[in-house]
């Protein structure tokens, strides 16, 4: 009887805890000692319920191996530095909790697919960062500056809402299947900030972004997989922007 | 080991450090060095708004946005800087929106503004909106922007570039140069984190906009990024930190991750409840309630827990009650908070209340400086070159409690002035000739920590840290907690000196800077402790329980820590730190430094001090 008591796991008010297997993706270039290919390693880590991803492999790095390397800033899912492919879909690591996996089975972190692997999960931003400064993401005006703020209706300020959000995590560009084939691809984030001013109602720059998109690596590479919807960890329609900033290629109208 | 030249050097791509990138880049030759991408840094996390008095809804102006700062200070803020602060709030608003930035509109097609705590009408006689949003994702707003402007400008930025020594012309930490003495600044010293390679960069003018530390708490809203290394680089230097015993304790943090539930929840409504579901905000602060300023919320609901009246299981936090607001109103206003209840704790904000407890937020101290970005070396000296702005810097418009919305209001004005007093000053300035091998002793430290084959683990250190600083020196403080956290911290930093890391390579060393960024917490938690011990009042974000009233008598000062090295058994003389008068002339001996405290005088124009009551 009392060691049934001292074996209850849950006590009032304690998380109920568990352990996982996280099956990580390792890679070390060669000139620092590293294998020229990339190998699994597997980890057991004890973890709580409310415990996400990245908390998982924080505890390795802190208590098991800690060459395991990997980038990471907020820890909630704002800032955009921990996307990796997690159980082989792209998720922001801080905000995917290990309740929410199937824990039965090792759970597999690799890095994002289509950029250089620099170490272990972390990949090579540059390429990425280039599309995006690509397609003039800033506001674009032409004529004296009013003396206070623009004026912009609720209605017009609501229109590319969706698109604000973005924080520029990759999750979107390094799911699409065309961008990992062609990288020269300018691939669904560029586009989403780029929708996100061709229908600001104050911009007066579509006309260019639209000329910049035309190109033969512009959108009309996307092939409508919806891989970037599905991966986006702002929950913004990815898929539908590029398909709005495709329509107003056709139409003008934005 | 590579060698750069640029007028001005900007370390850290938060929003203070890109809005005066903005305005040197136009000038003169800058570069911004910052340990992360400029769109991963913690600006982006800021949620509620940006307060400035631009009368769009109601009747507004900044003389009154100038005195809630001063009294959400509890008159500790140096009132000139306040004015600048409020007055240019205007303009800082009507930049970002000229920028680009999609602020929520009124029906007139305006920039919205909406409620936020400590900000009132007519000198508190009610709450007024004077916060400009974008939703609950205002700093997400404004580091985009912000970037978006630095790409269209073509600023020239070396990403995951860790800043690990400032270069100045005088060795201010061996305490021996004289007051009025010129010192200037030379450069800095930056490990690029993809190689391992040290980068020497030689500048006229450093901007250091490196951000907070509130990774010295275990719970906390900050990024783990912010390990407080600007400040701690200025102070190993003998540069002072000045107030660093202010740390604002943010009321909503979720329970047990402290992940940060924006002001603005209350702002549109919400309602902190005990277990009772008692509105119990009506007891501390009748006029306001919910929307009094941080501390005095913060220590209200800390003290219903202290007192039983805690919800959950464990009676260990509070509850904020959004289930009266429409869904709708939620989804326009507060989308991004309510996500967080759901993922991170599974809480429905439409029907459940979400249980919340304070949560370390900002570091009201830091670099002191004057209200061009200069920052000081003494009560009254600039150091000619540097220039210091945002979390990292002290100006200071928070005093001892810094309002909401004030941090990214702050750094978007004392950003441009910097960047702009920067410019001006490497517009006219010749460099400064850098020391003779500027890097020896980063190299050196570098590599006695990543080739120590065994020794202490950096997450043992930083846990324990970590765990003394939320015991001991958070929301209520007493001599007997603090004289504990400074034995542990003294005993912690006897274990650093023994760190060593697993990972041995080059690349992309993250274990190695992670124990690199451990050094500076624990400096800059040393700085709070020593702050808070030899403070014997409560005030603001400070609170004593065995001093629990404010002492204006002998401390409306600002607490001045200089590090300096052991007074010599002979020969010379015997304190070297500054103006040390009355309440502040402790000095605190560690293993080889000592940390002297002095003072100086809060700058008092309008508003002379007053009881302050919500």
């Amino acid at each position: 009887m009392t060691a049934a008591i001292e074996d209850s796991p849950t006590k009032v008010g304690a998380v109920p805890s568990f352990t996982v297997t996280m099956r990580v993706m390792r890679y070390l270039p060669s000139d620092e000692g590293g294998e020229t290919v990339a190998h699994w390693d597997d980890f057991q880590v004890k973890v709580h319920g409310t415990d996400r991803v990245l908390d998982a492999l924080h505890m390795i790095k802190w208590e098991q191996d800690g060459s395991l390397t990997f980038r990471r800033s907020c820890a909630h899912g704002v800032c955009g530095s921990d996307a990796m492919r997690i159980n082989g879909r792209n998720r922001l690591a801080c905000k995917t909790l290990l309740k929410d996996l199937d824990i039965t089975k090792p759970i597999t972190v690799e890095p994002i697919k289509g950029l250089p692997v620099v170490k272990d999960l972390v990949v090579d931003m540059e390429p990425f960062f280039a599309s995006y400064r690509e397609i003039m993401p800033f506001l674009v005006t032409t004529g004296h500056e009013p003396t206070k703020e623009r004026l912009q209706s609720a209605e017009q300020r609501a229109r590319f809402d969706d698109t604000t959000k973005c924080i520029l995590c990759a999750s979107c560009t390094s799911s699409c299947p065309v961008f990992w084939t062609d990288g020269q691809y300018f691939g669904p984030a560029a586009i989403v900030n780029a929708h996100r001013f061709i229908f600001d109602s104050r911009d007066e720059g579509g006309a260019q972004r639209l000329e910049i998109l035309n190109d033969k690596e512009g959108v009309w590479r996307c092939r409508t997989t919806f891989n970037c919807t599905e991966a986006c960890p702002r929950g913004i329609e990815v898929t539908k922007a590029i398909q709005e900033v495709k329509r107003a290629m056709i139409t003008r109208a934005f | 080991m590579q060698t750069h030249q640029y007028d001005v050097v900007i370390v850290g791509a938060g929003g203070a450090g890109m809005r005066a990138a903005l305005e040197s880049s136009t000038r003169v030759r800058t570069a911004v060095i910052t340990k992360l991408y400029p769109t991963r840094s913690h600006t982006g996390a800021a949620q509620g708004g940006m307060c400035a008095a631009l009368a769009n809804v109601e009747e507004d102006n900044w003389e009154w946005h100038t005195f809630d700062t001063v009294k959400g200070g509890d008159y500790l803020v140096d009132q000139d800087a306040a004015e600048v602060m409020a007055k240019e709030a205007i303009d800082a608003v009507l930049d970002l929106e000229k920028m680009g930035l999609p602020f929520n509109r009124t029906p007139e097609g305006r920039i919205d503004q909406r409620r936020f705590g400590g900000h009132t009408r007519n000198h508190g006689e009610a709450a007024v909106r004077r916060a400009c949003y974008a939703a609950d994702r205002t700093g997400h707003m404004i580091l985009q922007t912000l970037y978006q402007q630095c790409v269209k400008n073509d600023v020239q930025f070396f990403n995951e570039f860790y800043v690990l020594d400032l270069l100045v012309d005088h060795d201010l930490a061996a305490g021996e140069v004289e007051e009025g003495e010129e010192v200037n600044v030379s450069g800095v010293v930056a490990y690029d984190l993809a190689t391992g390679e040290i980068h020497v960069f030689q500048a006229k003018s450093v901007v250091f906009a490196t951000g907070g530390a509130g990774k010295i708490f275990k719970t906390t809203s900050n990024a783990h990024t912010l390990t407080g290394d600007g400040m701690a680089l200025a102070y190993r230097r003998g540069i002072p930190l000045e107030d660093m015993e202010f740390f604002q304790f943010h009321p909503t943090g979720l329970a047990g991750l402290g992940i940060l539930l924006s002001e603005a929840a209350r702002g549109e409504g919400g309602i902190l409840r005990n277990a009772d579901g008692e509105r119990f905000m009506e007891r501390y602060a009748p006029t306001i309630k919910d929307l009094a300023p941080r501390d005095i919320v913060a220590r209200s609901m800390a003290n219903e827990v202290r007192e039983g009246r805690g919800a959950g299981p464990n009676k260990d936090y509070v509850l904020l009650d959004l289930t009266h607001l429409e869904p709708a109103h939620i989804d326009a206003k507060l989308p991004d908070i309510t996500e967080f209840a759901r993922t991170y704790l599974g809480i429905e904000p439409y029907t459940e209340p979400v249980p919340v407890y304070p949560t370390a937020h900002y570091a009201m101290g830091g670099i002191p400086t004057n209200i061009e970005g200069e920052v000081l070396r003494n009560a009254t000296d600039v150091i000619k070159g540097l220039y210091a702005a945002g979390e990292v810097a002290c100006v200071s418009v928070h005093g001892s409690n810094r309002l909401g919305t004030n941090s990214l209001l702050d750094i978007n004005v004392f950003g441009k002035r910097a960047g702009r007093a920067a410019a001006a000053y490497a517009a006219t300035a010749d460099f400064v000739p850098l020391p003779d091998e500027p890097a020896t002793a980063v190299e050196a430290g570098l590599e006695t920590i990543r080739t120590r084959p065994d020794g202490e683990r950096v997450a043992d250190i930083r846990r324990a840290l970590q765990e003394t600083m939320d015991a001991n020196a958070q929301v209520f403080r007493t001599q007997e907690s603090l004289t504990q956290a400074l034995a542990d911290i003294k005993e912690l930093h006897t274990r650093f000196r023994a760190v060593s890391v697993q990972d041995k390579s080059r690349t992309f060393n993250t274990d190695l800077l992670e124990a690199v960024e451990l050094g500076f917490l624990l400096d800059i938690a040393e700085t709070v402790v020593v702050g808070a011990l030899n403070r014997a009042e409560s005030r603001g974000g400070h609170f004593r329980e065995d001093y629990p009233n404010r002492d204006d008598e002998n401390f409306m000062r600002h607490t001045m820590a200089y590090r300096r090295p052991l007074p010599a058994t002979t020969g010379r003389k015997k304190r070297t730190g500054g103006d040390a008068k009355g309440a502040f002339s402790h000095a605190e001996t560690f293993d080889d430094y000592q940390l002297v405290l002095g003072s100086k005088p809060v700058t008092v124009t309008r508003y002379q001090p007053m009881e302050r009551k919500y």
